[in-house]
């Protein structure tokens, strides 16, 4: 236990000496204390209310900001359509309720009409508060005036989140816009039990991967499931094995424009890529990413590397299904970027409009303050991550006993990672990754990659130079 | 086409009055009978899709003999897909929609087509030159004025036109008036020219003359383009999507957005909520079938 | 001729044999007879529409004729700073690969619609118009696509042609017969969707021309098949011509279709991969997260500039038979 606590403590001081979105280094240890007292089954420590004293930070019980007083209503535009976030996201806005008698009124809207309508929607009558997503893509609209600075809110909440989230929730300015809910990991997923008939062993390096690909292949499984109908989740593919060729610096740089992409670099990756593709499931194109991960739960494809949001096909079938989904992180090409351990691992959250209500000071405000501050609490995540498990809460002091085994790895994952990515489509700018611009691109290797990638990547660069200013 | 023509009855057209039954007859039958299957499989593999369970499409595949049939995934859309409130919403909009389009175009046809005046000609062709843009031209514009618009607050809880049933109301209005006043302009060309003059001389106004004697005249033409313009903006979600921001106000065609999640797709739901959206139009379609024809008839610059 | 034309009682033919004559000078009387009131109350009956149909459809056109010509993006206030004279056209044409497929698209989606679809409406129309047992299901059948909305039907042509669980697969793989990625595969997926968008088109077609092939005169063919003429001789001499309005109207209706195409691509994929089309380009540039205003209008100005192609032919012809009546 205890070199197991030191080796934890370890990797979260790296984090947040590199200092860059480092996600949740210290629910690490939380989790660890968990996962090894729950292995003791000492009901003692799994009952008691997790508050993890951690040597040299001092954690307090989640600071719930529900300053007396606070009355009216406040509302709430999210993108979380789906049954179960849906309700969840309820669950949480009447918690607050209860809190504070502060009535929420959600308005929800389907994701994807969210996402596309959003620089409209915050030019226009926004809620008070929205759901969005750390990165680029947070900055942007801080940067446009569209979101409220929260600093305040941050000098009760600093204390119940690592530095990684503060640097994601913070925009070019300097301010803090954002109060993160949850993150989850890019990772490869398997099913335990058939990697235990076939005794395959999970792969650490490129070789091990390939070799464990080609056996697959002659087992008559398809080795890597793979989607792209709706654009974008093949970009993790790219950012994964751009991490593990370029490192995380190369990347960031590229998403940002600093660096081109007609660099051998970028057609290294492409190569990398194209060298896997055989293993790829075909027709990527044409399927939407939940059909591949049905060919996973059917045990006729081998992996799957996805956003841990593929357990929610493994829970709809049942409990058992959802306990024998399992992850490794991709396998490392045995260069120097080893050691970053880098992933895509998003961050959600939520910011307060500008041009809400909320805008202006005065009651509306303060209720929109209060309530990112509790959602900023271990108190909401709780609900949130209960009812949807494939994410692990933002906040310090969640409650992380009752995580279930994917739930407690992922936070182990992402705990050892030095270097995280949020995602292609968060990390650069919008018109950029969009239908007809990266996604489209990334479509025309799947289908051909075996084309002139020199072409290639100066026609994703062309595009690139013709964009307008960004903001 | 070929096998078809040369098993045209008329091509021996003096036989084909002696004897009625033909080989020919049945070769047309056969061929539409064998179109009609094919027309209509997709809607009733739908129909198929939506009764079965998403447990048995998982385990048996979607192309299998169903384990069981059952109407949960109709409910379960239902209430889902909050369909109860969109249907509202819609009727909200589309049966003032209806009404208020042909009114306001009847009187454009009847002031335009009754009468003649330097620019009548002209004004029709801009109403239907209007109908017939592509709406993604206007979109960006419009957008920005449906935001900058101010409305009272009794009217208007957001303060503007956005985010407003009022507000798809008067697109839909406007939209499809053009293709309601070429309609209905044609009819009304038809009609003899001494009512209107009769009318006038009985000192009747204009406004009489079109409510009393032109629009009872148009009737036909009016039930026609009612049971046209109730699809027409029934199936809409073009503009609702766009000018409507609460997911809760928006009509029927976009609940199956809803259903369509970002993490989770059952295509049995969507199928019974495809189903659900459908049934609508589809009764006014069976029921009313005589009209809706017509009102493609009368006028067909509908695109 | 003329006496074909004016025994077809096609209302949208707009036939005014009866009004021809002294059109003139009854034009002022009847003018004469209206009071002051009345012709305010007629302008006020065309002014309030006509404000309206200004404001809200042909204001914004022009306007996106004006935004086209920025890099506007509607998250900051539009000043001069943004104007960047023909800058996103010439973007469009060297820089931007989808505008050109786009518009690729959309002329083939025209050609498909036209040769394929259309004929095929047509001569269901043909077929149904003589008295044939239930003429009128036939009619149903072929109609129903046309009153669903295409959000429905996007749901319904993807449980056909879904590669893991759509019907079309599912059959070729019983048999054994490879299966094609309908929507994944960049060079069948525009072929897929315009199957989609025929099945829908020809319904629209047949009931038009049913429509009109009702009101053709009976005599004439009558006269046609005393004078030895069998039925396809008919229909290709007498008929089609005859019915020269309505297949105007279908040309036109064809056309426009062609230029709005864009719910059923949308829904497949958001216009992407194969699937581009100019109304999907203006809206994912400017209705979309990358916030394009200016680009996505200069887009919207090209459709523009085609759409009115159509339009205006459309527009002259109608004149023309009005005041050729």
């Amino acid at each position: 236990m205890d070199e197991i606590t030191r080796a934890s403590q370890v990797s979260r001081r790296e984090v947040l000496k590199k200092g860059l979105l480092g996600a949740a280094g210290l629910t690490v240890l939380p989790t660890v204390i968990a996962a090894c007292s729950s292995a003791a089954a000492t009901p003692v420590v799994t009952a008691a209310p997790v508050v993890t004293p951690v040597p040299g930070v001092s954690v307090t019980p989640a600071p719930v900001v529900t300053p007396k007083g606070l009355t009216g209503t406040v509302s709430l535009g999210s993108n979380y359509s789906d049954a179960i976030p849906k309700k969840a996201m309820q669950d949480m806005a009447d918690a607050f309720t209860k809190k504070t008698t502060v009535a929420v009124t959600v308005n929800t809207v389907d994701h994807g009409t969210f996402q596309n309508q959003i620089t409209s929607y915050l030019g226009g009558k926004p809620e008070d508060v929205f759901t969005w997503f750390s990165g680029f893509r947070m900055r942007f609209f801080a940067k446009q005036g569209y979101a409220l600075a929260i600093d305040d809110v941050w000098t009760t909440l600093k204390s119940n989140y690592s530095d990684a989230f503060k640097v994601g929730s913070t925009g070019d300015d300097g301010h803090q816009y954002f109060v993160p809910i949850y993150n989850y990991p890019w990772a490869v997923f398997y099913r335990k039990s058939l990697f235990a008939d076939k005794g395959y062993k999970v792969p650490a390096t490129m070789d091990d991967f390939k070799a464990l690909c080609k056996q697959m292949q002659t087992d008559k499984l398809t080795p890597i499931a793979f989607a792209d109908k709706d654009g974008w989740p093949a970009m993790g593919t790219f950012d994964i094995l751009n991490l593990r060729l370029n490192g995380y610096q190369f990347h960031v740089d590229l998403m940002a424009g600093k660096e081109k992409w007609t660099d051998a670099k970028v057609i290294a990756v492409f190569n990398l890529w194209k060298d896997l593709m055989p293993y790829h499931q075909t027709g990527a194109a044409g399927r939407i990413w939940q059909d591949a991960a049905q060919a996973l739960v059917k045990k006729t494809a081998g992996m799957y590397l996805l956003g841990m949001f593929v357990s929610q096909q493994f829970k709809a079938v049942d409990d058992a299904t959802l306990a024998d989904l399992d992850f490794f992180p991709f396998p490392s090409l045995g260069n120097a970027f080893d050691a970053e351990k880098a992933l895509d691992a998003p961050i959600d959250g939520f910011m307060i409009a500008a041009k809400s209500p909320a805008g202006q000071a005065g009651g509306e405000q303060d209720n929109a303050r209060a309530f990112v501050g509790f959602l900023g609490t271990g108190a909401a995540q709780d609900i949130y991550v209960a009812a949807d498990p494939s994410n692990v809460a933002a906040a310090k002091d969640a409650d992380t006993t009752k995580y279930n085994a994917l739930q407690q790895k992922a936070v182990t994952l992402i705990g050892a990672a030095q270097k995280i990515t949020q995602f292609m489509d968060r990390d650069t700018r919008p018109d950029f990754a969009g239908a007809n611009g990266m996604q489209n691109f990334i479509l025309k290797f799947i289908s051909n990659p075996s084309q002139d990638l020199t072409a290639f990547t100066q026609s994703i660069q062309k595009f690139w130079d013709s964009l307008p200013p960004a903001s | 086409m070929t096998t078809v023509t040369a098993v045209t009855p008329e091509t021996k057209p003096v036989r084909s009055r002696r004897r009625p039954i033909q080989w020919g007859n049945i070769g047309v039958h056969a061929f539409l009978i064998t179109m009609a299957v094919v027309w209509l499989f997709p809607v009733l593999w739908a129909f198929y899709i939506a009764l079965r369970s998403f447990a048995d499409t998982t385990l048996n595949g979607y192309v299998a003999f169903p384990s069981s049939l059952t109407l949960d995934n109709f409910f379960n859309a239902w209430t889902q897909g909050d369909l109860a409130r969109n249907y509202i919403q819609t009727l909200a909009v589309v049966i003032p929609g209806v009404i208020l389009t042909l009114l306001i175009a009847s009187m454009v046809a009847y002031a335009c087509s009754r009468y003649s005046w330097r620019f009548n000609r002209l004004i029709l062709m801009v109403f239907v030159a209007g109908n017939l843009l592509p709406q993604q031209v206007i979109i960006v514009p419009l957008y920005q004025l449906y935001l900058a618009l101010p409305l009272p607050k009794a009217v208007s809880d957001t303060g503007v036109l956005y985010d407003q049933l009022i507000g798809i109301l008067l697109i839909h209005i406007v939209f499809q008036m053009g293709f309601c006043i070429f309609v209905l302009s044609n009819y009304m060309k038809t009609l003899s020219k001494e009512l209107t003059e009769a009318g006038l001389v009985d000192g009747a106004s204009v406004l009489r003359i079109w409510w009393s004697i032109i629009l009872p005249l148009c009737r036909p033409a009016l039930a026609a383009l009612a049971t046209l313009e109730f699809t027409f903006i029934y199936n809409d979600f073009f503009w609702a999507l766009l000018l409507i921001e609460k997911g809760a106000k928006r009509p029927i065609t976009s609940a199956l957005n809803n259903l369509q999640g970002q993490f989770f797709t059952d295509f049995n739901l969507l199928a019974a909520c495809s189903v659900l959206v459908a049934i609508p139009t589809i009764v006014v379609y069976v029921v009313l079938q005589k009209q809706f024809i017509r009102g493609l008839t009368l006028g067909s610059t509908k695109g | 001729m003329t006496q074909a034309r004016e025994d077809n009682a096609l209302d949208l033919a707009g036939s005014q044999a009866g009004q021809a004559g002294a059109r003139p000078s009854r034009r002022r009387r009847r003018f004469s007879v209206l009071t002051r009131r009345d012709k305010i109350l007629l302008g006020l009956m065309v002014g309030f529409p006509l404000f309206l149909d200004l404001a809200l459809i042909w204001g914004p056109a022009l306007v996106s004729i004006g935004l086209s010509l920025t890099n506007w993006r509607n998250t900051q206030p539009l000043t001069w700073d943004n104007f960047v004279g023909l800058g996103n056209f010439e973007r469009l044409a060297s820089a931007y690969p989808p505008f050109w497929e786009g518009l690729k698209h959309n002329v083939l989606w025209f050609l498909v619609l036209m040769l394929i679809a259309t004929p095929i409406g047509m001569f269901f129309a043909v077929l149904l118009d003589r008295d044939i047992k239930g003429s009128r299901f036939y009619q149903s059948i072929f109609y129903l696509p046309v009153v669903l909305s295409l959000a429905v039907i996007g749901i319904i042509w993807q449980l056909q042609y879904s590669a893991d669980n759509g019907f079309i697969d599912a059959v070729l793989g019983f048999f054994n017969l490879p299966k094609p990625d309908w929507f994944g595969d960049p060079n069948i997926n525009l072929w897929a969707a315009l199957v989609a968008a025929s099945w829908r088109h020809v319904g629209y077609i047949m009931v038009l021309y049913l429509a009109g092939l009702k009101s053709v005169d009976p005599s004439l063919r009558e006269a046609a098949s005393i004078d030895g003429a069998n039925g396809r001789q008919t229909f290709q001499h007498v008929v089609f011509w005859v019915m020269m309005p309505i297949n105007v109207v279908i040309v036109v209706i064809t056309t426009i279709e062609s230029l709005r195409a864009f719910d059923i691509v949308y829904i497949i994929n958001q216009g992407k991969n194969g699937l581009e089309l100019l109304s999907v380009l203006i809206t994912n540039n400017s209705i979309s997260e990358a916030n394009l205003t200016g680009f996505g209008a200069a887009i919207a100005v090209v459709l523009l500039v085609i759409s009115l192609v159509p339009i205006v032919i459309f527009l002259s012809w109608m004149m023309r038979e009005d005041t050729s009546a």
